[in-house]
């Protein structure tokens, strides 16, 4: 806890600062290779596509207090009616025991295969649900999905590109956007995690979340850009950067926050319930929020100060920080050389707006009183007055 | 007891709160006391046992439907499902064009095939009209007449056209036309050849033609019992053909000529009070018919050729799935293109006729693209351990946000209580309001969105957090926090709320409850964050603890690193001035 808050401190100000922005050909060259097993998975192994895209019947019997040879006789109850099926049968959790036929099947053989299941499990006729799927479902749902998707991405860069009045912040996003769901999605094809419809509603609200934490971050972005565009001590990429540092602990706290109860309707529904509604969307939820959390800041910020360091006003932001920075650096190696609190002042990273906090524990008063930046410089426009002892 | 002027602020906006808070459950509570909403949100079939059927329209060729045409489906589909004496069910569009019906229970084979065909409205002439209840059905006479409970038609005894004075009531049963084949109560149709059918062998000249009436019809005519309802089911309606049916309240039936007005010819059907020649209202009920081009002329010939002939042949009978919804008596020949049906009507009746007129008309069948049958068993096992994940899922959010934030945790832990009183009042209203039930897709929604609540606290504690970095006293922090804190949750709530509207709009119904619930609790928080979290954080700075940044607080300026001496204004200097305060206190 100290530990990590004081890392958190570090981060806000500067005293510690990951160089996420400007080594984006790392995480680029990262995600690259996970986008690549992604489509390997994807193209290779294909989706484990569910039943409900298939078409098919399937019976759950819960309940169930005997389990030896289920798989015979739950295949003999099918055969009694609708023989020579391909039948499936899976245990689910402690009790319940699930079975999958191909075909899709009426209502009559459904009652009938119902009551046969009900009859060779001993259980009652109350115990059993079946769901039949005709075969074209499957793909009025993956329309409607695309239609989903397609009318969020249109809506989310409108909204994105009108709040942060710019619309590479909308493509940075989109293109974080893009690389979760594709990740995540190869996740599914490369573990093989069955795809429902459930699933792919899960899908559709990691957009939501992964825009989210890109949304938070960017935030920042905007504000410390904003801050060095003013005063011109900061080149984009830092000053992204230094967003990207200080809203970490914040991407930590929030994504953990957001993984938590996913990741327990994850265990009961993995541990107690089995396959359904609950375990689908809390899988993708929780594969999509972890990769957003990652592509929010490792993927989304770089990509966007890429975007932005092309601009004229950027490089001519960039020429004008990096000069400042220098001249920075010079002053401080003076103050250095001075023996004055040698090093304290060395380490202060040049250029960061914090600069002021980090070289303020340098100058004390006669006294030994630390100085509060403001009256280090005397008063304004007035040469500064060293202390009498020192004349 | 004086109130803190800092606090006057935060307090006014909690009393907002705790207003909104009492009103929803007031509300709730008035509706639930005297109106029909329950204190407990209402179940979703895949928590409380039930079928749930999704039909998809049956396009032939390039047809196409329109919002207007599912909407009549949804109208005709809940009728049929009322008509077969399931109460509960819940009928609702999803998506484009599909129908999700949602039944308590299993449902027979019969139903949900009944559920599927298409629906066709018709109007065809009246050759023979009879009373249904002396039926010489050999078994079932002396049961009780479960008469379908199609909602409208058997008051509006409608006879009467265009302007002249309403007729009341159907002409006696078996007039004229025809000798009684019901007279007789025992099956013996060959012994009443009535008199006035002419000889069977003739070819019919028109639909109103008597020569329709074969010996085989009029055995039909004679063995169908209206109060059974096998034997109303097996109505055949072939437009080509005379046929023989019961009108729907089951009270009486028909011969009927071959189908002349088709369903879709009719361009509107309105309900309204007679108006008389000085415009005023008449207090009379009258179903305004409107057709179009085809429909016009077809009614035209049709009306021109009963308005002469005898009665009951001057009534055509108005054909709803295979039951006479209603028989008026032509008063004329009418060929404008609008007529109008009076009888002693009711608004209510009146208005449920014009809309089965306006919706007969449902030219497609449907293919059944689910069944879901859950067993209560599974329900109640499903949401059971719904809720357990829920529990589970808030105490680790808890034992987290205590862990990172100390007090500020119960911070966390009010809000998050406050979000869910409001949010399981707003479920239950809607589920009385709207409808609304909780699935286990909801149930996830609602788990899911912890997280999501709890992340807008933790954007709001980082960026106070930040502040105390950058020096600020803590009530200070805790404002300018506050103002950049609250742009950030709005946009990202904001993006939320829009992923989750998509989704809800095109979501397909098994899955729709998530969307809602992650629409709804991204609003809740919005709300909780605004009239409950910050002003309680403000008045908590206000507190010694959290004012001065106690150690366990989660706002100790020392922990947060702003060691630094930070310049506050007017010679203030305020983490030197309270270290030394601290100081001298403890020597």
């Amino acid at each position: 806890m100290r530990s990590f808050s004081q890392f958190g401190n570090d981060l806000y100000t500067g005293k510690r600062s990951i160089d996420i922005v400007s080594r984006q050909k790392t995480w680029y060259v990262v995600s690259l290779i996970l986008l690549v097993l992604a489509a390997a998975g994807l193209f290779g192994r294909g989706l484990n596509i569910g039943l409900e895209f298939r078409g098919g019947s399937e019976y759950q019997v819960a309940a169930v207090s005997n389990f030896t040879n289920f798989e015979a006789r739950a295949k003999a109850a099918l055969g009694t009616v609708n023989p020579g099926s391909n039948v499936v049968v899976t245990r689910i959790g402690t009790n319940t025991v699930r079975v999958q036929t191909e075909n899709f099947q009426s209502t009559t053989v459904t009652a009938k295969v119902k009551s046969a299941l009900a009859s060779q499990f001993n259980v009652g006729a109350n115990s059993v649900s079946a769901n039949t799927i005709g075969p074209s479902w499957g793909a009025s749902v993956s329309q409607q999905a695309i239609t989903a998707l397609i009318w969020f991405l249109i809506l989310v860069s409108l909204v994105l590109a009108a709040y942060f009045r710019t619309w590479k912040m909308s493509i940075a996003a989109l293109i974080a956007l893009a690389h979760d769901l594709v990740i995540t999605v190869g996740i599914y094809a490369l573990a093989g995690f069955e795809v429902t419809s459930a699933t792919v509603i899960g899908f559709l609200t990691i957009l939501g979340y992964s825009l989210y934490d890109t949304v938070v971050v960017f935030d920042k972005v905007r504000e410390n850009t904003q801050d060095a565009i003013g005063n011109g001590r900061q080149t984009f990429s830092q000053a992204a950067n230094q967003a990207v540092n200080q809203t970490l602990v914040r991407s930590i706290n929030t994504s953990v926050v957001a993984l938590l109860p996913v990741a327990s309707i994850l265990g009961i529904g993995y541990f107690l319930l089995g396959p359904g509604t609950l375990l689908d969307l809390s899988l993708a939820l929780f594969v999509g929020i972890a990769v957003g959390t990652y592509s929010s800041i490792f993927i989304a910020t770089p990509v966007l100060a890429d975007l932005r360091e092309r601009e004229p006003a950027m490089k001519e932001l960039k020429k004008r920080a990096l000069r400042y920075q220098a001249a920075q650096t010079r002053n401080a190696s003076a103050v250095a050389s001075e023996g004055d609190q040698p090093g304290q002042a060395g380490t202060a990273e040049a250029g960061n707006r914090d600069v002021v906090h980090a070289s303020s524990g340098g100058v004390t008063s006669a006294t030994g009183r630390p100085l509060h930046p403001y009256v280090q410089t005397g008063p304004r426009n007035q040469p500064k007055r060293p202390p009498k002892s020192k004349r | 007891m004086a109130v803190n002027p800092y606090n006057r602020g935060p307090l006014r906006t909690l009393s907002v709160l705790v207003l909104l808070i009492v009103g929803l459950y007031g509300l709730l509570g008035a509706v639930s006391t005297w109106g029909t909403a329950s204190r407990t949100p209402k179940l979703g079939l895949d928590l409380s046992g039930g079928t749930e059927l999704i039909l998809t329209p049956k396009l032939v060729g390039k047809q196409a439907i329109n919002q207007g045409q599912v909407t009549k489906a949804v109208d005709i589909i809940r009728a049929r499902v009322n008509g077969s004496g399931i109460t509960e069910a819940e009928v609702s569009t999803q998506g484009v064009g599909d129908i999700v019906v949602s039944l308590p229970g299993t449902p027979d084979a019969a139903t949900v095939a009944s559920l599927q065909k298409s629906s066709q409205l018709r109007m065809r002439a009246v050759l023979v009209t009879g009373s249904a209840a002396p039926t010489p059905a050999p078994t079932s006479t002396g049961t009780p007449t479960s008469t379908p409970t199609t909602p409208a038609t058997s008051t509006p005894k409608a006879t009467g056209t265009t302007t002249t004075a309403p007729k009341s009531g159907f002409p006696p049963a078996l007039s004229a036309a025809t000798t009684a084949p019901t007279a007789t109560p025992t099956p013996a149709p060959k012994a009443t050849s009535p008199s006035a059918a002419p000889k069977p062998a003739a070819k019919p000249t028109n639909a109103s033609d008597p020569a329709w009436v074969t010996p085989q019809l009029e055995a039909e005519f004679v063995a169908l019992n209206c109060a059974n309802p096998k034997s109303v089911e097996a109505i055949v309606d072939d437009p080509a053909k005379p046929m023989v049916t019961c009108s729907s309240d089951g009270t009486e039936k028909f011969i009927l000529g071959p189908a002349e007005v088709q369903g879709d010819e009719i361009a509107n059907a309105t309900s309204d009070q007679q108006t008389t020649q000085n415009g005023s209202t008449s207090g009379v009920w009258e179903v305004v018919l409107n057709f179009n081009g085809a429909g016009t002329t077809a009614f035209c010939n049709v009306t021109s050729r009963l308005v002469s002939l005898p009665s009951p042949r001057n009534q055509f009978g108005i054909v709803l799935d295979n039951q006479v919804i209603s028989a008026p008596v032509a008063e004329g020949s009418l060929c404008a293109g609008t007529a109008s049906i009076t009888g002693n009507f009711t608004a209510t009746s009146a208005k449920a006729l014009a809309d089965q007129l306006k919706y007969g008309a449902l030219p497609m069948s449907f293919t059944l693209q689910t069944a879901d049958q859950i067993s209560p068993t599974l329900g109640s096992d499903q949401l059971s351990r719904g809720l357990l994940a829920g529990g589970v899922g808030l105490l680790l959010v808890v034992a987290y946000s205590l862990f990172q934030y100390r007090a500020l945790g119960f911070v966390t832990i009010s809000s998050l209580l406050i979000a869910a009183l409001i949010t399981y009042g707003l479920v239950t209203l809607f589920s009385w309001s709207q409808g609304f039930r909780m699935t286990m897709a909801g149930v996830t929604g609602l788990i899911v969105s912890i997280g999501i609540v709890a992340d807008s606290f933790i954007l709001y504690f980082e960026r106070v957090r930040d502040e105390v970095r950058d020096g600020r006293a803590l009530r200070a922090a805790v404002e300018t926090g506050w103002g950049r804190a609250r742009r950030t949750i709005l946009i990202s709530d904001g993006v939320n709320f829009l992923a989750a509207a998509v989704l809800y709009t095109l979501a397909a119904s098994s899955v729709r409850g998530f969307a809602f619930t992650l629409m709804l609790t991204t609003i809740v928080d919005i709300v909780v964050v605004m009239l409950f979290t910050h002003p309680l954080l403000s008045i908590l700075a206000n507190t010694k603890f959290f004012g001065q940044g106690h150690k366990w607080s989660g706002l100790d300026p020392e922990r947060l690193g702003a060691r630094n001496v930070t310049y506050a204004g007017r010679g203030r200097v305020t983490i030197a001035a309270r270290r030394a305060a601290a100081e001298g206190n403890q020597s």
